[in-house]
């Protein structure tokens, strides 16, 4: 009898271990669109990056959650004096999860085949100062650029620019083979994409011994599945509202961090009346920053007042610049000749941040006389016809790529300001590589376009990120669109 | 019979041709170009070309046409442009999830609304009758959505019996598969059987006020008897009409439940593409969801022959 009771004992704690054990080794993550294939370098998507960025695919240099730009793949690196040519170290005993080895002819082929002619990068402009990649020794890659180009390191460290093997690259849509710490599993469509750990890999090795990730697109379905536990980790809950709720309660953590999403109220600087810098003073004393980040997105989000990240260092504070101030607007409306305000559009794409937010701004707007017919599209309609074909007033919108002043300099871009100063500056940006001198022209461009009242500046979007208590090691912040767990860890 | 069957194939083929045009050209005069959905707002005009010649975009319309019927016709269905994957595999993916929840949901609903139907028309404006038509104007009015949401939060959150959601697969064995349908196919069963039991109960209403069943009442059976033995049977011929229409709903109007449920199904198979100008995908599922409801349509006619011999007989 003591026997028996000895093995049930031992039994039912090696069950109650197993059971301990399985939770604690695999992680559950939700977010909420599926990616529609799985190579960063041939894809827009922020999906795909949210999965495979330093999870499976690594580059030369990465971002940390902070934002900061460290050694990825490369473990050091020389610049020339001129600033013209970047001596790359890479890391030794890297493979591939094909098992092949990872080193400069693969730098070279990966940087080469994304800035080729025939190239579907999504984000080729990064590669477009450079003029030669050539390989030194398998360890070292000497990279030649046409002109100095200071964000090189940066730029880097995007998803479109980590390293793939020409031996896997074809199928990598699907089956994705890179150097990180996690392998690529299995692939249900439609339903989850599962991860395990890498044990081979070159640098720490992950904790968790494996990971799925699911799409949840739906907010009660996602508010669900995460009081079911039926996820354990939820990157960029859609439903704000329903925040306050998670966080008193003990099974879950709440975290919210920022991203690069400058949220903005676009305006078209070739369409009269915006064309006039009057009525475009006005319209963005007219929006009340706070009521629509309280409105829209419950609370979450910084009020910005230029077109740059708050949590940057290099960023100024010119919120005062567009302060809510309806009578200025009125005043500065009358000025320009428009005493009875006008009628513009509003296209609003699907996030809630437009959906939401237009609602609010269109009555504020209507406040000091401007009508703004509200049309909602879909993405791919927006990008057809607002973001290519320039067929709008006012269209709301979060810039999420890091670092994206430069788009003011481009007299093409769909708000089309058009300032031969401003584009002087951020050529002059582009070949500067002291840190001092290149704060001190982001100041002046970020000043530039906010007294120009270029587009009207709402917020920096806010990621929430909602958790099991207890589990350590997730990104707070977003610098770039990326869930990566290779640091994450049960209690 | 023959003829008859023939007369309904020939309708079959031409639906199918003219539901073929209607659906490539609605689906293609849509604004938004897959490759700038794809490639973002990042885009180099370059990188668009060389994208759009990849997918084979740069072809005309006519050609395109072309190519899709043609291939659809040997079974191929073409690419996916965003997945880059056949999409006759997707389907087939897909359809092991959606094709069990229709005929669960179907199957619920039948269960339901046979012996709702029957019982109410058996004990009509009795207080029997009363409750069933009650609770049918219920079912009828409260959408499906409604119903699954209130499901979750009972079942998932409160008495975590089942998943919120998701798809547990069929390698795991039948009983978990059909654990994780269950919720989904009881939310979209519930309004579907309140109208088949209304419908039920009015045709057996309508035949029990027929001659025959005077004749029959008159031979001495009594109310019940012919009801079981006369009524029911010819009563069938609606219910079935309102079955074949509840399949071809059940397949193709699982979109919403299954977001709801992010279930692996055809309906987030179409929610997805179309978001993502995945228009080839978009095109072959409805033209298979327009096939699979065509053929049903078809089923029920000749099961109408069976089940009424003047049409079998008619030339």
């Amino acid at each position: 009898m003591k026997y028996l009771t000895n093995l049930l004992l031992a039994g039912s704690a090696s069950l109650f271990a197993s059971v301990a054990m399985a939770q604690n080794t695999n992680l559950r993550v939700a977010m909420q669109l599926e990616p529609p294939n799985l190579d960063p370098t041939a894809g827009a998507a922020q999906a795909i990056d949210s999965v495979v960025y330093s999870n499976i695919f690594e580059g030369l240099t990465r971002f940390m959650s902070d934002g900061s730009v460290v050694p990825g793949l490369a473990k050091s690196w020389e610049i020339s004096g001129d600033g013209l040519s970047y001596t790359f170290h890479l890391q030794s005993g890297v493979t591939f999860h094909d098992g092949t080895t990872m080193d400069a002819e693969d730098v070279k082929f990966s940087l080469d085949r994304a800035r080729a002619e025939d190239s579907t990068n999504a984000q080729k402009a990064l590669f477009s100062s450079i003029a030669e990649v050539s390989v030194v020794d398998p360890l070292t890659v000497q990279i030649t650029l046409n002109a100095p180009n200071g964000s090189l390191l940066f730029n880097l460290a995007w998803g479109d620019a980590v390293i793939v093997a020409p031996e896997s690259i074809e199928t990598a849509a699907t089956k994705p083979i890179g150097t990180g710490a996690f392998m690529f599993s299995n692939w249900v469509q439609g339903d989850r994409i599962d991860i395990v750990r890498n044990p081979t890999y070159w640098g720490t090795p992950a904790t968790l011994d494996s990971a799925s990730f699911r799409f949840i697109s739906d907010p009660t379905a996602a508010f669900a599945a995460v009081m079911a536990e039926d996820v354990d980790v939820f990157v960029g809950f859609p439903a704000p509202e329903n925040l306050p709720q998670f966080e008193a309660d003990p099974r879950f953590q709440v975290l919210v961090g920022n991203t690069e999403g400058e949220t903005i109220l676009a305006m078209n600087n070739a369409l009269p009346p915006f064309d006039n810098v009057l009525v475009r003073q006005a319209v963005a004393h007219a929006i009340d920053r706070q009521a629509i980040i309280d409105g829209a997105m419950y609370g979450i989000g910084t009020p910005i007042g230029t077109h740059f990240a708050p949590h940057n260092p290099d960023y100024v504070d010119l919120t005062a610049l567009s302060a809510y101030d309806p009578e200025k607007s009125r005043a500065l409306l009358a000025e320009a000749g428009l005493p009875d305000g006008f009628t513009t559009t509003l296209k609003l794409p699907p996030p809630s941040y437009a959906r939401r937010g237009g609602e609010i701004i269109a009555a504020q707007l209507r406040a000091v006389g401007i009508t703004a017919e509200i049309e909602n599209q879909e993405w791919a309609q927006w990008l057809e016809n607002t973001f290519k074909g320039h067929d709008f007033g006012m269209t709301i919108v979060s810039h999420t790529e890091p670092m994206d002043i430069g788009i003011y300099a481009n007299p093409k871009y769909y708000f089309q300001y058009d300032n031969p100063a401003l584009q002087a500056l951020m050529t002059t940006l582009t070949s500067t590589t002291d840190p001092a001198a290149r704060s001190a022209l982001l100041a002046q461009a970020q000043t530039m376009i906010a007294e120009d009242y270029v587009n009207g500046y709402l917020f920096e979007l806010a990621v929430p990120t909602v958790a099991r208590a207890g589990i350590n090691g997730l990104w707070l912040n977003q610098p770039t669109a990326a869930i990566d767990l290779t640091a994450v860890s049960w209690p | 019979m023959m003829r008859y069957t023939m007369g309904r194939l020939i309708s079959l083929c031409l639906s199918l041709i003219v539901a073929s045009i209607v659906i490539f050209t609605v689906v293609e005069v849509v604004p938004g170009d897959p490759a700038a959905y794809m490639l973002g707002v990042n885009a180099r005009p370059d990188t668009l070309a060389a994208l759009r010649s990849e997918l084979g975009l740069d072809m005309s319309l006519p050609e395109r046409y072309f190519a899709w019927t043609t291939g659809m016709m040997q079974g191929d269905f073409g690419q996916s442009y965003t997945y880059r994957t056949p999409i006759a595999a997707m389907i087939a993916d897909r359809v092991w999830v959606s094709l069990p929840l229709a005929l669960f949901a179907l199957t619920l609903t039948i269960v339901i609304a046979f012996p709702a139907g029957i019982y109410a028309a058996s004990r009509r404006g009795k207080l029997g009758d009363l409750g069933v038509m009650g609770a049918t104007q219920l079912g009828v009015a409260v959408p499906n959505f409604w119903f699954a949401m209130i499901l979750v939060m009972i079942f998932a959150i409160k008495l975590r019996w089942f998943s919120a959601g998701g798809f547990a697969g069929w390698e795991g064995g039948l009983l978990s598969g059909l654990k994780s349908l269950l919720l989904p196919a009881v939310a979209l069963a519930l309004p579907q059987a309140a109208i088949l039991a209304r419908v039920m109960r009015s045709s057996l209403l309508d035949m029990l006020g027929e001659d025959f069943i005077r004749t029959a009442r008159a031979k001495g059976l009594s109310r019940r008897q012919a009801l079981w033995r006369h009524a029911l049977r010819n009563a069938l011929i609606p219910v079935l009409t309102i079955i074949g229409l509840q399949f071809s709903f059940l397949l193709a109007g699982g979109i919403v439940i299954e977001q709801i449920f992010f279930l692996p199904g055809l309906g987030r198979l179409i929610f997805q593409a179309i978001s993502a100008r995945d228009l080839i995908v978009v095109e072959s599922v409805v033209m298979l969801l327009v096939f699979v409801v065509i053929v049903v349509n078809f089923v029920i006619d000749l099961t109408y022959a069976a089940v009424d011999p003047r049409l079998r007989l008619r030339k």
